[in-house]
Parts: structure tokens; sequence; C-alpha cells
């Protein structure tokens, strides 16, 4: 499957608005409708599309090769990924919404949700069928549910931005490991590389793979073998091969993050709700501590028995 | 010297934690230079502590030797606590380190006051102008002008500073002279004048020049100390009411009173007032996102805010006269002000009824919390609630029907009220 950080690796440009004009009517899908296998990747998808229309034949299932399940005499109809024909779906869709809705049908994508596909497809579908912009036609579930996915990708991008901690090593390569719920790697090169233009990072996503990697001058998507020659979680790079001073860093961070906490507000509740268990893993401040944590005693708060006197 | 650096990080945070802002949104400032660091568009909270806030900034004191005395303060000149204070370059590299790692969105530096406001203030604005011109960063910047600092110093700093702050504390003059000897209000008042004046200007010179030097994009913002002294929420609130239109501040951040020194001038508390401080924050988002005016909200009568319920449903049951509102009909205005709706439901409402007319089952799924909006609204004419409640029973209903959840932290703390009492 090959990966891209945009669709069909497009620089991104600002999409056109949608235009109301030379709309041409979604031809009507009377044929028998049917299951659909594709290969995974974004185009795979599109070039889906074009087929469901070009045979007037509905899906039953879009599923990528591989992963089709289904009835037992289930036969599939894989189709083959054809990047014109992609690319001409994905300027196609801008006739029938708007640039940002479109970008969320990839987002949707990404996701890796179980029937992304078929919600897809039903939205461009809407979409080709209706007279106006659906959308903020939140009344409808398919509208919601991706409106929905595109909210939880946002979210996770957001917390991916926030979560990665970097390490430098000696030869001066900032490196992180994520395990993101979904695949934000795309969605959040150009944070990074807006970001740190001045450093060579490596972000790697442990569960799918992969990683972007920034040379000083572009970031580029790099492939590993599954665990393999792929950079391991901070524990496990050795302490030869980091900066001579990263671990002091390490430890003033630690240092920094138990100092600004104000026991007298402690709220655990609140605070896994922001930062939920499963991202513990690759922050460097829920390590355990080399030295334990002493409070600063410089103050002396009223005691709780002198208030009952009162 | 790495121990000592160490030391003095855990003493001078601790001692800024109670400076309760830490956003790093807002700003404008772009990584055009190839440097470090990029400050535009939303902030990002990168961790947050077991007491649930959020840590995005490097926040910490140049140094917390101070020559004030203000009671409520840690760092008072006559407690007694240990002392540290920072070199210049060790704030730098620290600051460029921790960004370098994704650790922090920049930096927070305010610093207590040694010899005097201006000698601070120097020190402050050579930081901050050399991480901007020597190493190239981008990343957010606040920092928090010292009390009778010279207006130069202050210009000069916001050419570095995304965000400039001058903190009231005490929320009226009389507390502030009390607690705060040292202080005075004209003191605050006039940096905040010519903060709000250098950003106006700023604006206006931007429109018609390309290159003219950024000030202090993000706006500024101030603290207010909830529960150190006597003022009641509508004095707090009528306060915060003003700085917004008055000053054009970004934001007002409130803080819980927390006892940090003996003083008998202070009230003799053992828990910060979380609720309270919890409920003036809803009260602030009324007013700035839901259109609400102060007077609205409380009144000399009603001085002070319904603890057990939110702002906007008190307001609600004071007002059951403007409902029920239809919401397939109703402007968005008034959406607004239904209990339970929120800002993004009540632009859902708004934007799908276009299509088709909205059920229930809909407001629903847009996230309308309907145990609470179901006393004041209509969909389709009809009612949902068909039983005429009066204000107390639709308030019992919504604290303790069924379905009702209170959150942890009023049910704690109302608790404690009950065994106080």
């Amino acid at each position: 499957m090959s990966r891209s950080l945009t669709p069909l690796n497009q620089s991104t440009s600002p999409g056109k608005p949608a235009t109301v004009t030379a709309r041409p009517p979604a031809p009507a899908l009377t044929a028998p409708s049917l299951d659909y296998a594709y290969d995974g990747s974004f185009e795979g998808l599109l070039t889906v599309l074009f087929t469901i229309y070009d045979r007037k034949a509905a899906p039953n299932s879009i599923q990528p090769e591989g992963a089709v399940q289904g009835g037992l005499f289930v036969q599939p109809l894989l189709v083959e990924t054809h990047e014109a024909t992609a690319t001409r779906v994905w300027e196609g869709l801008l006739r029938h919404m708007t640039a940002e809705a479109r970008t969320r049908l990839f987002h949707a994508f990404l996701s890796e949700q179980p029937d992304r596909e078929l919600v897809i497809f039903r939205y461009a579908d809407l979409a080709m069928r209706s007279a106006q912009d659906i959308a903020d036609n939140y009344a409808d579930d398919n509208v919601r549910r991706v409106a929905h996915l595109a909210q939880q990708m946002g979210r996770e991008k957001h917390r991916m931005e926030a979560f990665v901690r970097f390490e430098k090593t000696a030869d001066e390569l900032f490196h992180a490991t994520i395990e993101p719920d979904f695949d934000v790697l795309p969605l959040i090169a150009p944070h990074f590389t807006k970001r740190y233009a001045d450093q060579r990072w490596l972000i790697y996503d442990r569960r799918r793979h992969y990683g972007l990697y920034y040379d000083l001058h572009r970031t580029d998507i790099v492939q590993f073998e599954p665990d393999t020659a792929a950079p391991r979680r901070s524990t496990s790079v050795s302490a030869t091969v980091l900066d001579e001073r990263e671990p002091l860093f390490k430890v003033l961070w630690q240092t920094y993050f138990d100092h600004v906490n104000i026991p007298e507000r402690k709220n655990i509740k609140l605070h896994r709700r922001h930062i939920p268990l499963r991202y513990w893993k690759y922050l460097s401040e829920k390590q355990p501590r080399e030295t334990r944590f002493e409070p600063i005693k410089n103050k002396r708060p009223p005691q709780a028995d002198n208030l009952r006197l009162g | 010297m790495n121990e000592r650096i160490q030391e003095k990080l855990s003493i001078l945070a601790d001692a800024a934690k109670y400076d309760v802002s830490c956003s790093s949104s807002g700003g404008k400032r772009k990584n055009e230079n190839k440097g470090l660091g990029n400050a535009e568009g939303m902030g990002i909270c990168h961790s947050f502590t077991e007491d649930g806030r959020c840590v995005s900034l490097l926040k910490i004191l140049l140094t917390n030797y101070c020559i004030f005395d203000c009671a409520y303060c840690v760092s008072r000149r006559s407690n007694d606590v240990k002392r540290a204070a920072f070199t210049v370059d060790e704030v730098v590299d620290l600051t460029m380190n921790f960004y370098r790692r994704n650790y922090i969105e920049g930096l927070f530096l305010s610093s207590g006051i040694f010899k005097d406001s201006d000698y601070t203030m120097e020190r402050l604005v050579r930081i901050i102008k050399k991480l901007r011109t020597e190493h190239k960063f981008n990343g957010y910047i606040h920092v928090k002008t010292i009390p009778g600092a010279s207006p130069e110093l202050i210009a000069e700093a916001g050419l570095y500073a995304d965000r400039l702050s001058v903190n009231i504390e005490l929320p009226s003059e009389l507390s502030l002279t009390t607690l705060a000897p040292e202080k005075n209000y004209q003191e605050i008042l006039t940096p905040m004048g010519q903060i709000r004046d250098g950003i106006t200007q700023n604006k206006e010179e931007k429109a018609l020049f390309k290159k003219v030097p950024s000030f202090a994009t993000a706006g500024q913002s101030t603290q207010l100390i909830v529960g150190a002294s006597a003022e009641n929420d509508h004095q707090i609130i009528k306060l915060t009411d003003s700085l917004y239109k008055g000053y054009g501040l970004k934001r007002v951040y409130y803080s819980g009173y927390i006892p940090v020194t003996d003083d008998a001038r202070l009230p003799q508390v053992t828990q910060p007032p979380v609720i309270r401080e919890h409920r003036l924050y809803q009260t602030d988002w009324l007013m700035r996102f839901y259109g609400f005016e102060a007077d609205e909200i409380l009144d000399p009568e009603h001085p002070f805010l319904d603890l057990e319920i939110d702002p906007k449903l008190a307001w609600a049951l004071r007002n059951r006269h403007v409902f029920p509102v239809d919401i397939n009909t109703a402007d968005y205005e008034m959406i607004l002000r239904i209990p339970g709706v929120g800002a993004r439901s009540a632009k859902r409402i708004v934007a799908a009824r276009r299509f088709s007319p909205l059920s229930l089952d809909h407001l629903h799924k847009f996230g309308v919390v309907l145990k609470r909006a179901k006393y004041f609204i209509t969909c389709k004419g009809q009612a949902l609630e068909t039983r005429d409640y009066d204000e107390q029973s639709i308030r019992r209903q919504i604290l303790f029907g069924s379905g009702s959840v209170r959150s942890a932290l009023v049910t704690q703390q109302l608790d404690l009220f009950a065994q106080a009492s």
C-alpha cells in the first residue's frame, strides 16, 4: 500500500470553492450491487468510486484487499488503482462540495474505521444528488458521521502535536516514537515542518511502521520493516547514541513538571481525561523518576486543626 | 552545575505556578527566518499536571528575591523561603532546549523585584531579546510586566513578546492597598493602558505599512485572586467586564486563593475555592461568547454566583418569561441562551434546520444536554415537558432527578461546605 502526505501527492493548494454550475447529474445505480475490493490506498478508493458510477452498480461493501470478509460466496470485484482516474474523481468532487468538505473525506479515510469506505461513498453520493451543499446538514446521519470522524481525527492530530517528545541523538537528530489511534502522520507533517525548521527530526509511528523525516529541507515519508531497523521507544535507545545533555533535559523537564503542579488542587480524574493512560508510554514526564520528588518546603499553610477552633 | 540548575528550576517553577495563565494561543508569529518555532494560531497544551491544569509554557520566575511584601504572595519579602535566581543564559538555554524537544509552546517569564522595577524589567527584556534575535526563536513568549517599570522598557518588551500582562491580583483598590501596601491601582492600570494603546497603534500601522514590527499580537491578560479578599462575585465580574471593554484584554484569569503564608489579614482556609473559580470562568465565557452582560448574570441583590448550578441555568430560571424557545424558529442569539446548549450545538441547530425541521432526536445527536434544555424549549411547537414546573422544582429535578450527574468536584466541595456549616 502506498502512503502519501497529501491525497494524490498533490501540493496543498487552496481549493476552489464548490461551483454550482454545470453539475452533471449522478447516474442512477441501476445494475445489481457489488462487493468491491481495492489496494487500501486513498487513490484506490477514489478509483472504486469511479467504477461504481461507471458500472452503475452500488456497493454492498468496499474493503481493502485481503481484509475482505462477508459471506462464504462473496466474490468481490477487485478494482485496480488508476492514478489518472483517481485524480479525476478527486477534482470532480469539488463540483459538489467545498475544498474543506473534501478534505474531511480524506481525514475520514485516515481514521481507519472499518466502515470508512462506505461512509465516504454515501457522503459523495448524497452530495452529488443534492441541489445544495450538504456540509451543514447535521440532521443527516452520514453527514454527521463524516463530521464526527473529522473531529476525532482533529483531536488525535492535536494530541500528537502536543504529545510528541523528541530525544536528541549524538548526531543531532531529534527523534520521537508515537502510537496514535489513527493514521495522523500526514496531518501533523506541516505543523512539525514549520515549527522545527532548523533541526533534523524523525517521528516514527510504531503501530503503522512508517515515519516522517525532515532533513532541514523537506519532510518525507520513510518506511520501516516492522520493529527491526526502527527506532524504539525512548528507554530502548541505548544511552550511548544520545546527545550527552539529553538525560539532563529529561530530568529538568520532569523536575519542572513536578513543581508546576499545585497539590492542593489535585484532580486526577481531570488529569486523566486530558492525558488518557494510553499516551503515557512515550511521555517523558510520565516515566519513573531517578530521584524522588521533594516538594519545596517553604510555606506554612494554616493547619486544619486551628480551623476547628473558630 | 547540573544539580544547581535543577534546584533553581524547582524553586523558580514552584514560585511561578500560582500564575494561572498558560495560554499560548492567538499569536501571529510565523517561522519565516528558518529559525526555531512557530507561534501562529491555536495554542497547545503539551502536558497536564495532576491538578488537571494545562502545561503549555515554561512558566518560571527569573528570581523569587523580592523587595515587595504582598500578603498573598509566596515570594513576599518577609516569607522564609528558599531563594534563587537564573542568569539570562540559563533561561535562554532552558527555553531553547525544552522547545526543541516539543515539551513547550514557549516561555512565560515573570519575576520578583530585585533592586528596583526597571533593573528587573531590563533583565526580562534582555532574555527575550536574546531569544528572538540571537537564537531566532519564534515560539510563544508571555512576559509579565514588573509593576513600576518604565514605559520605554514595556514598549521594548512588546516588540519581542507575543503577550504582555499586568496582574491586578486583588479585585478592589481597598484590598490591594491593605494586602499589598507597595502596590496601587494606578501603577497597574497605567501600563495596562499603555499596552492597550500600543496594540491599537500597532494594528493601525500594520494596516498602512507592510514592515512594521509586531507589538504583543496575542494581546494582554490579567489575573484576579479569588477568595483572598472580601469582594463578591458581582464586583468581580463588573471589574472583568470593564477590563474587557475598557482595556481590550484578551483574557482575565481567576486564581482561587491558596494559602501560602500566615497572615492575619488573610482568610484562614484549607481548600482553594475551586467551584467558585469555575463558576466565574463560566460567567466569563457567557460574557465573551454567549452575548451576556454582567448585569444580567448578577446584580447587587444577588451578588454571588450559585455554586450548585451553572450561571446560564441560573439566569434561565430567573427569566422564565423568555422561554420556551422554539429551536426551529428562534434566533441564534436566543438558542445560545438555552441551558444545555453550547456554542457548537447552537451553530449546528441553526445550520441544520435550513435543510429540514429538527426533532428532539436531532438535538440529542448534536450534543445538546436535554436534561437541562428540556424545560426551556419547544420543538415543532411541542413542549417537551408538559408539566408546569416552578423554578425550584426544575432546579431540584436537574440537580437530583434521574440521570443527574454532578461533577465529582462539585459534590466533593459541597460536602465540605456541608461539614463546615
